[in-house]
């Protein structure tokens, strides 16, 4: 069951990216442009997936004791702001604006006929692999 | 300015808050992409599956999108001037970046914002700003 769920919900989220819009860049990109023809379609994205996340959180996860099919939560619980999180999401931020493209929307797209695609999760798996031997995540 | 609300989007993002909430609510895990691929990064072991089915699972949706739920997907990445080193240039920083920084727009945008994270607001803020930025030189001053 652990499996199954694991297969149904990353089905649901690939046709959610996939119907929000996200996997094309030129919607990321002019969310990104605020000085040009600003598009804050991506908002209502966001707005989406925490209009129903936060409540979800709040209401089923919470205050349960432990997940429905495992024993425990695999949160990251670190709560330090460190120049790691800083330094890395401005990397990801230079990566993101770069091209409008971050990891979800690319996975999704794999099977949509752009090859650009794979050159782009090749080049960003490489940049994971590297980031690892810099130090271990913790996760 | 006339503005419609664009359905669809805000129906997709609730698509992925849900998928969100039952990984972790039946689960417990997060739906962050970029720590799931790294994952898969270190096969073996007891969390390899459920990664490996998870991104199976994200590639079948696109696939199920375009063909039932006829969603076009653009069939280059060229935005003004995208070439292939203009590609593995971004696709690196993004990979190096959500490594380092543990996280991307799923793990710290949805996942982590909607467990109200400081750590993941934050994040969200800071990458944003700087693909704001990086958008704002790439199109207007270059």
């Amino acid at each position: 069951m652990f499996y199954v769920i694991a297969l149904l919900t990353g089905l649901l989220f690939g046709m959610g990216m996939a119907l929000s819009g996200m996997i094309d860049p030129n919607l990321v990109i002019a969310f990104l442009d605020i000085t040009g023809h600003w598009d804050p379609t991506l908002i209502f994205v966001m707005g989406g997936a925490l209009m129903v996340f936060i409540p979800g959180y709040l209401l089923l996860i919470k205050q349960r004791q432990q997940p429905l099919l495992t024993e425990t939560w695999s949160l990251n619980n670190n709560k330090t702001i460190d120049w790691r999180l800083i330094i890395g999401a401005s990397l990801f931020g230079v990566g993101w604006g770069l091209l409008g493209v971050c990891p979800g929307p690319a996975i999704t797209s794999l099977f949509a006929g752009n090859t650009d695609v794979w050159l782009f999760i090749a080049a960003m798996m490489a940049g994971l692999m590297v980031s690892k031997k810099l130090a271990p995540i913790a996760r | 300015m006339e503005f419609t609300i664009p359905w669809s989007s805000l129906f997709g993002g609730m698509m992925m808050g849900t998928a969100g909430i039952l990984l972790l609510l039946f689960n417990g895990k997060i739906a962050g992409i970029s720590g799931i691929l790294g994952g898969l990064l270190s096969p073996g072991g007891k969390e390899f599956l459920w990664r490996l089915l998870f991104i199976a699972g994200m590639m079948g949706g696109g696939w199920l999108s375009i063909h039932f739920l006829d969603v076009s997907f653009p069939a280059q990445y060229s935005l003004t001037s995208s070439t292939p080193l203009l590609i593995v240039i971004a696709g690196f920083l993004v990979g190096i970046g959500s490594g380092v920084g543990s996280g991307c727009t799923s793990g710290h945008g949805i996942c982590g914002i909607g467990r109200l994270s400081v750590r993941s607001i934050i994040a969200t803020c800071v990458f944003m700003a700087v693909a704001g930025i990086t958008v704002f030189i790439r199109l207007h001053m270059l």
